[in-house]
């Protein structure tokens, strides 16, 4: 793209705020009530994290992984795509996801077992994605119908994602953290180019992650012995 | 002597008054006026209209019906032109399915892009295109924001020759790359050329409007009011009272009348989600229009705004 300095994120949104709100309305009404299993499942996955982390952590990551992939396909590739040719391209990348989530159940390779302050702010981030996320709507005075639901809509499934894995630990976390960080910040920029308000929901989700990850960074290489 | 902007205006607008050249308005009662497409004299209604965002609403019946009523009510004015792009998401099955309520309207001119980085594609992304729209072929294809312009330029002049297009263009945006736009217009035969031009964005007028009217190339003006930037801007401010003078009755129509009135534009293509808009849109294509004066006036009124 020649002169790409002159381009504007205004210049690559394709669609109106009406439009967008109004797929998220009939996308909500098209898969009612699958809402209620998707969050049935979001409360326990914060139960099974904070009561039996060490018997139950695969099953969480199959659980996320499922989410992903569904939410990948539902929303990315059979609705927004229709009004956003670019979400073509994004669905692989939620695929991604729950495959590595898929690798990490058949591994065992998820442990729950943080304290303090990163385990405080990935459940702040789990509560907020499954239960702030959607009063965001009926908050602005759009009305409930088009809510964004945790494992049915992009946005509260990738903080969510975040949030769990503040509180986890195992090889394959670190590898896990960019695609809901990239979607958080993608859809930010999205929904700031709309005029929506709730773009600083996931700015401030992807700085608390940030944040939180760079001081478990620093805490592990300050508790390591001298060399 | 040098061609400045003024001198260039005075000159089209005084040569534009025989009725017989390029830039006159051919006007009737009730109907948009009308100018001729330089390359074959058929004459085209000065207002068409845009799918940019407004027709991109994905599978939603109601919103899709909607577009259908507001491409009903341009054919009803006396619309012709309607203008889309692959680039556009959903506009093109949108502007499909509005035809095929309508029944097909004979006045349409249909407007495409086409707009792949890869040579060979182009082809293949103009049939989409097409199937979409449900149309034996398209009036007009344009290379979209120039990209990978020599191949399909050349694809559309070989379309052009075959008789599977009738016109061939270019299209930029928002003053992007107004030095190769022009390179194009002076080597290459095309019959139409699109670009932003409005009340405050005037770089066209410099070169691209004056080597149009030279070259004999039809002008399709993009954004007319930014994407809606200008009228947002301007909605809680009076008009001034000398725009009565011109019938016109909102911003919009003034910012219209000020680029219809240049005599090298060939038609505007405000986008809409409305059928009033629509209405008043193309109104604005009838009545007096803007001398020289006037439209400095017009200009510098909104600038100041």
């Amino acid at each position: 793209m020649s002169e790409w300095w002159t381009y504007r994120a205004e210049d690559f949104l394709l669609f109106s705020p009406r439009v967008y709100w109004r797929m998220l309305e009939t996308y909500n009404a098209a898969l009612w009530p699958l809402h209620v299993v998707t969050l049935a499942a979001g409360l326990l996955i914060i139960l099974l994290i904070a009561w039996r982390p060490r018997v139950f952590a695969r099953w969480i990551a199959l659980i996320l992984a499922t989410l992903w992939i569904f939410v990948g396909w539902s929303f990315l590739w059979n609705r927004y795509a229709a009004i956003n040719w670019a979400a073509v391209y994004v669905a692989p990348a939620f695929a991604v996801e729950g495959g590595l989530l898929l690798i990490l159940f058949l591994r065992d390779g998820l442990a729950f077992d943080r304290r303090g302050p990163v385990a405080w702010t990935g459940y702040l981030l789990l509560a907020f994605g499954i239960a702030g996320q959607p009063l965001l709507a009926p908050l602005q005075g759009r009305g409930w119908a088009s809510s964004e639901v945790f494992g049915i809509a992009p946005d509260p499934t990738a903080i969510a994602t975040l949030g769990v894995l503040l509180l986890a630990r195992g090889g394959l976390v670190p590898w896990l953290l960019p695609i809901p960080v990239l979607w958080c910040l993608l859809s930010g920029i999205t929904l700031r180019t709309m005029g929506e308000a709730q773009a600083w929901a996931l700015y401030a989700a992807v700085a608390l992650a940030a944040v939180a990850w760079i001081w478990t960074i620093i805490r592990q290489r300050g508790s390591l012995p001298a060399a | 002597m040098r061609t400045t902007r003024r001198t260039f205006l005075q000159a089209s607008l005084a040569t534009a008054a025989a009725a017989h050249l390029p830039g006159a308005l051919h006007a009737q009662q009730g109907q948009p006026a009308r100018r001729p497409i330089p390359s074959s004299r058929e004459e085209m209604p000065i207002v068409g209209l845009g799918t940019w965002i407004t027709f991109n609403v994905g599978n939603d019946p109601g919103l899709r019906d909607e577009c259908a009523g507001v491409m009903a009510a341009f054919f009803e004015a006396g619309g012709r032109m309607i203008d889309s792009s692959p680039m556009y998401g959903s506009s093109q099955p949108v502007v499909g399915y509005g035809l095929r309520k309508l029944g097909r309207p004979p006045a349409l001119f249909s407007a495409e892009k086409v707009w792949t980085s890869s040579a060979t594609a182009g082809p293949a992304q103009i049939e989409q295109s097409r199937r979409f729209w449900g149309v034996p072929k398209f009036d007009l294809v344009q290379v979209h924001n120039l990209l990978a312009w020599k191949a399909h330029l050349q694809t559309l002049l070989q379309m052009k020759a075959a008789g599977t297009v009738r016109y061939v263009g270019i299209t930029t945006s928002e003053g992007r790359r107004h030095d190769l736009v022009e390179q194009i217009m002076r080597n290459e035969p095309i019959d139409f050329v699109q670009f932003s031009y409005n009340v405050v964005d005037r770089d066209a007028e410099a070169r691209l409007l004056p080597l149009a009217a030279e070259r004999g190339i039809a002008v399709i003006v993009n954004r007319p009011f930014r994407q809606g930037e200008l009228t947002n801007r301007l909605k809680n401010k009076p008009l001034p009272e000398w725009a009565a003078e011109l019938g016109v009755s909102s911003w919009a129509q003034l910012m219209l009348k000020f680029i219809l009135s240049h005599p090298a534009v060939t038609v505007a293509i405000p986008a809409t989600t409305r059928v009033d808009h629509v209405r008043e849109n193309l109104s604005a294509a009838a009545g007096p229009m803007p001398d020289l004066a006037t439209r400095q006036r017009i200009s510098a009124h909104v600038q100041a705004l």
